[in-house]
C-alpha cells in the first residue's frame, strides 16, 4: 500500500537551531495518526512543513504518492491536503457558512468570465459548494448557526468550525494542530467523538498534548524530541518506552521509574 | 435637454467629470485592499495611462476609441514588472515599490523631452465625454460587485482576514494579488485617460506623492465592504472643496478634521456594510 504521506529525511533549520532533524516518517491511510514530543520539539514546524507554510532546507514531501515538497500550500490543498491551526485562524467577520465555503475553494472551478456574466456553470457550482459547505456543517454540529458571524461563537464552537472548514472540501489528509487546546474536559470528550467520527471519511494526522486524549483516540503515535523521530508505535508501546518517558520526564525520573516494579506511566502531558 | 441642465453642467463640467474621473480611482485603489494589500501606485498608473493615451492622440493623432482601450495597456505592464517581485513578499513591499514608482516616473516625465518636462503636454483635444466616464464606472462597479459576491469576492475577503489560512484552505493568494493589481492598474490607466482627453493638460506633479494619498483617502472615508463605499468616498472629498469654497482660507483644515473623524469614528467607513452573499 502507498503511503498516504511520506516524509524523506525532512529537515529545517532555522539560523543555528534544527526544528526539524532528518524525519522520516509515513502516514498510511486511515485512522488517526498522532505526533507528540515536549514544547519545541518541532511538532508545529513538522506541521507547517507539510502544509507547505515554511519550505523544507533538506528532505522530500510526497502526498499519495505525489512530490509536492516545493508545492504553494494552495496547490496541496486542491491535491486533498486540509489543516486546522493551534490558535485558532477563522475568518471571524464572515458568516459561518462563507467561512466552511472557503474551505470549498479549491474545488471551485469557474473563471472570471463565468463568474461576472452569471453562467450556469457558475450556477451550478454555487450550489453544490453549498450543499457540501452545509454536509461539513452538520458534521461538527454547526449546521443551526451557518449564518452566525463567525466570530461570535463560543470558543469551542470555532475550533469546530475550523474543522468543518477543513473537512468541506473531503481531504483526504487532515492536519489537526493542537485540536484539544484550552478545551475543557466535556469539550474535549465532545472532540474525541468528533475525531473519532471521521475516520470513515478522511485520514487525520493530529499534534496534541493531552495525553489522555491522544491515547484515547491514536491508533499510530509518533514522537518527536529535539526535531528528531525518537519512538513509533501503538499508544500502549508509546507509553511503556524508556525513551519517551525520558524525553518527557527528564533520565533520573525515567531511571527510576525502570528501578521501579512497574513503568507504567500515564498523563506525561 | 432643458436650457437650465445645458447651463449647469457646462459650469461644473469640471466638477462633474472629476466625480466620475475620482470614482474610478477610487475603485483602483479599492480592488487592491479588497485583497489585503497596500499599494500606493494608483497615481502613477493613472500619469502612465494620461501621458501613454495623450501621445497616441498628440504625436500618433489615433482615434480615441481606440486611444482608450489601449491607455490601459502601459499601465499593465507596469504593474507586471512591479507585481511579479514585490507581491511574493508580505507587509509593506508593494506600498514602498509604488511610492518608487511614482518618483521616478515624476522624474522621467521632468527630463524627457518627448513627455514635455515640466511643461507638461498641452493642447489635448477634448475628446472625453461624461457619458464615457459614468460609464465605464458603473460597468466597473457593476462588474467588481458581480465579483465580490461570487466566490471569488468570498475568497478575498478572507484573504484580507487571514492570507496564510485562506491560502491553505486552496485560494491561490499570489493570483489573486497578481490579477488585482493588473485590475488596479486597468482603471487607473483609464481614469488618467479620461482625464486628459477631458482637462486637455497634464503635468508631471499631477501623479506624484500627493494625489496617491489622496485616492488612499477616498477609500479610508468609504470603506471596503461594497464597490460603491470608495465611490461615494470619492464623490465626498471631490465635493467638499468645492461646498467649502467659502471658508477658504480653511478649507484644508476642515478636509484634514473629516477624514480623521471618519478613521476615528467611522472606522469601516461611510458605508460599513459587507456585500451580502444569498446563500442557495
Amino acid at each position: 500500500m502507498t503511503p498516504l504521506l511520506e516524509l524523506q529525511g525532512l529537515t529545517r533549520r532555522y539560523s543555528g537551531l534544527v526544528a526539524v532533524d532528518a524525519v522520516d516518517m509515513q502516514v498510511m491511510p486511515g485512522g488517526v495518526h498522532a505526533v507528540i514530543g515536549p514544547n519545541g520539539a518541532g511538532k508545529t514546524t513538522l506541521f507547517n512543513l507539510i502544509s507547505g507554510l515554511v519550505p523544507p532546507s533538506a528532505g522530500a514531501i510526497a502526498l499519495a504518492g505525489q512530490d509536492v515538497t516545493r508545492l504553494a500550500p494552495d496547490r496541496r490543498a486542491a491535491l486533498g491536503l486540509g489543516r486546522t491551526f493551534q490558535n485558532i485562524r477563522i475568518f471571524s467577520g464572515m458568516t459561518v457558512l462563507e467561512n466552511a465555503l472557503t474551505g470549498l475553494h479549491a474545488r471551485l472551478g469557474a473563471g472570471l468570465l463565468p463568474t461576472v456574466l452569471r453562467l450556469p456553470r457558475f450556477k451550478a457550482e454555487e450550489r453544490g459548494a453549498v450543499v457540501r459547505a452545509r454536509a461539513a456543517l452538520d458534521l461538527v454540529g454547526l449546521a443551526a448557526k451557518a449564518d452566525w458571524r463567525a466570530g461570535a461563537l463560543s470558543y469551542g464552537d470555532q475550533r469546530r468550525l475550523e474543522i468543518a472548514r477543513a473537512m468541506a472540501p473531503e481531504p483526504r489528509l487532515l492536519l489537526l494542530d493542537e485540536p484539544a487546546a484550552g478545551m475543557n474536559p466535556a469539550e474535549t470528550e465532545g472532540l474525541a467523538t468528533l475525531v473519532r467520527s471521521l475516520r470513515g471519511s478522511t485520514t487525520v494526522l493530529l499534534v496534541e498534548h493531552d495525553m489522555g486524549f491522544v491515547m484515547d483516540i491514536s491508533d499510530r503515535v509518533t514522537v518527536l524530541n529535539f526535531g528528531k523521530l525518537i519512538f513509533e508505535g501503538m499508544p500502549a508501546q508509546v507509553r511503556a518506552e524508556p525513551a519517551v518517558i525520558e524525553a518527557y520526564l527528564g533520565h533520573k525520573v525515567a531511571a527510576r521509574l525502570a528501578a521501579g516494579a512497574k513503568a507504567g506511566v500515564r498523563g506525561a502531558g | 435637454m432643458p436650457p437650465w441642465l445645458d447651463d449647469f453642467l457646462w459650469t461644473y463640467q469640471n466638477l462633474v467629470h472629476a466625480l466620475g474621473i475620482n470614482g474610478l480611482l477610487a475603485l483602483s485603489m479599492y480592488v487592491v485592499l479588497a485583497v489585503g494589500q497596500l499599494s500606493l501606485g494608483q497615481a502613477a498608473f493613472m500619469g502612465l495611462g494620461a501621458y501613454s493615451s495623450a501621445l497616441m492622440t498628440l504625436k500618433l493623432k489615433l482615434p480615441f476609441l481606440l486611444v482608450l482601450p489601449l491607455s490601459a495597456v502601459v499601465p499593465v505592464a507596469f504593474a507586471l514588472a512591479i507585481g511579479v517581485p514585490t507581491l511574493r513578499l508580505s507587509g509593506v513591499y508593494l506600498a514602498i515599490a509604488t511610492i518608487g514608482l511614482g518618483e521616478v516616473l515624476r522624474a522621467v516625465y521632468l527630463n524627457v523631452d518627448l513627455f514635455g518636462g515640466a511643461l507638461g503636454l498641452s493642447g489635448i483635444p477634448e475628446r472625453g465625454e461624461a457619458w464615457m466616464i459614468y460609464g465605464l464606472l458603473a460597468l466597473a462597479v457593476l462588474a467588481l460587485w458581480l465579483v465580490g459576491r461570487s466566490g471569488i469576492g468570498r475568497a478575498m475577503e478572507a484573504m484580507r482576514e487571514d492570507e496564510t489560512a485562506a491560502q491553505v484552505m486552496g485560494v491561490p493568494v499570489g493570483r489573486y494579488k497578481m490579477g488585482a493589481l493588473l485590475a488596479s492598474a486597468v482603471l487607473a490607466g483609464l481614469a488618467g485617460c479620461l482625464s486628459a482627453h477631458v482637462s486637455s493638460f497634464i503635468g508631471p506633479n499631477e501623479y506624484g506623492f500627493e494625489p496617491a494619498v489622496t485616492i488612499l483617502s477616498y477609500v479610508l472615508l468609504g470603506g471596503i465592504g461594497t464597490p460603491l463605499a470608495p465611490v461615494l468616498g470619492a464623490w465626498v472629498l471631490t465635493l467638499l472643496p468645492e461646498l467649502l469654497r467659502g471658508f477658504s482660507d480653511i478649507r484644508l483644515v476642515l478636509n484634514g478634521v473629516i477624514i480623521v473623524l471618519a478613521v476615528l469614528f467611522l472606522p469601516g467607513g461611510l458605508l460599513g456594510m459587507r456585500m451580502k452573499r444569498r446563500a442557495a
